[in-house]
């Protein structure tokens, strides 16, 4: 699917736990999430502290967007 | 008598299904489930099984990875097999994670199952044998027998054939090796080029492997000026699932509307859900967002970072979904987004 929509124009991110699937399957722009049933926000956590990552995450990921990149990149997230 | 070790996930290592998922990994000196089968077949004997949730090996992959290599540091084996993981995605990664390793680490020959659908065969099939495995569990014997069938050749020290004649997926190696029939090079070169020329079929022997890469889309200038879009492969959709997303293999996606929404309101509150088989539901249910983030968009949406969050998400539900449906799927989101003006999209997977 990520690959389909940037075919078609759109600057994508995809945010994925997997990185390895992700950069096979070939998206350009990968931002790491925490883990599978739950990408951006830790249940064992408190509600601000997965509001505080969740929060990054996307801003990173948004970032990513305004990024000029010449091949596959995996940013960097800090929480 | 050679010994064998075989690597299970927490559903195959009978320890449980999704909710155990995070399951650390642990080794056993005996023989558990699909285990029992290797032994049979095998001219081995399986003396240990090594378990791990699947999320556990996606997730915290160096921890899981550590773990079980110091488990196996004093074990004596001659062989490491892993699955079959069908086509379940998670599995397929976790027995291509260790595998590789141990390959790495004791230099044993590893075998594995695959489905040609399973992203593992790509990722990892340059590194350890896949043997190509049916979709389900059904195949299991089927499955292990491809697998034993090799590995006892390989036990037993006889001659191994190129790839396509064992029946694994290519690894991308070349070995030198002499045709039965020692027709040399040059024949063999102007037979090739004369069919070339004819317009007939023939077969290099020299492939080179095909790289799908897109072009990469150029960089957004002025985010507070762009409609970005969300969309998904988690299945959140409304609770009633309204345009009956299968919650595996899905071949169907939706456009939902979260005009005036601050967050995705959860499953109790009557709003979202997931409906994806391939994961323990229970955060998403309860925190759509942390699938779907609408409430860090509108935030950033609120803060004049981004020009505005688009009106509707897209989701579908990516486990047993071949690439040719999520292809599809994929175009025909991409032409809504076209329609609806939007510029960039987030893409979250679980």
């Amino acid at each position: 699917m990520v690959k389909e929509i940037e075919k078609a124009g759109f600057t994508i991110v995809q945010m994925a736990n997997l990185i390895p699937v992700a950069k096979t399957v070939g998206a350009n722009r990968i931002v790491p999430t925490i883990s599978i049933p739950y990408p951006l926000g830790d249940p064992s956590t408190s509600k601000e502290e997965q509001w505080e990552l969740r929060y990054h995450r996307v801003g990173v990921a948004l970032d990513a967007l305004t990024t000029d990149i010449d091949e596959q990149k995996v940013f960097d997230v800090e929480v | 008598m050679k010994k064998a070790v075989v690597y299970l996930n927490q559903f195959f290592g009978q320890i449980g299904g999704e909710d155990v998922a995070d399951h650390a990994p642990e080794i056993r000196e005996e023989k558990v489930g699909a285990a029992m089968l290797y032994d049979q077949l095998l001219d081995a004997e399986v003396t240990h099984t090594v378990i791990c949730g699947d999320n556990f090996m996606g997730s915290r992959t160096e921890e899981a990875v550590d773990t079980i290599l110091g488990f196996l540091k004093d074990v004596d084996f001659d062989i490491f097999f892993a699955g079959p993981a069908f086509q379940a995605g998670r599995y397929g990664m976790a027995c291509g994670e260790i595998g590789k390793a141990v390959k790495e680490e004791f230099d044993v020959p590893v075998i594995s199952s695959m489905n040609i659908e399973n992203p593992g065969v790509e990722v990892f099939k340059k590194d350890i044998y896949i043997f190509p495995g049916g979709h389900s569990a059904a195949k299991m014997r089927d499955d292990v027998k491809k697998m034993t069938d090799f590995g006892n050749k390989i036990l037993n020290g006889e001659k191994l054939l190129p790839a396509e004649e064992e029946g694994y997926y290519k690894r991308g190696i070349r070995h030198q090796y002499f045709l039965e029939d020692k027709t040399p090079a040059y024949e063999r070169a102007i037979d090739m080029l004369l069919k070339k020329i004819n317009g007939e079929e023939f077969e290099s022997e020299l492939p080179i492997p095909e790289l799908d890469r897109v072009e990469i889309a150029p960089a957004i200038e002025d985010l507070s000026e762009v409609t970005i879009a969300l969309v998904t492969s988690g299945g959140i959709v409304p609770v009633d699932n309204p345009d009956k997303i299968q919650s595996a293999s899905a071949t169907r996606w939706g456009k939902y509307d979260i005009s005036g929404m601050d967050k995705l309101e959860n499953r109790d509150s009557g709003m979202f859900k997931t409906i994806h088989a391939g994961y323990d539901p229970a955060a998403a249910d309860a925190d759509p967002n942390v699938v779907v983030p609408v409430d860090a968009m509108r935030k950033y949406e609120e803060e004049g970072k981004i020009g505005k969050l688009h009106d509707y998400f897209y989701s579908t539900v990516g486990t047993g979904t071949t690439q040719k449906e999520a292809a599809r799927m994929g175009k025909e989101i991409a032409q809504e987004l076209q329609e609806a003006n939007v510029q960039a999209v987030i893409l979250t997977s679980t």
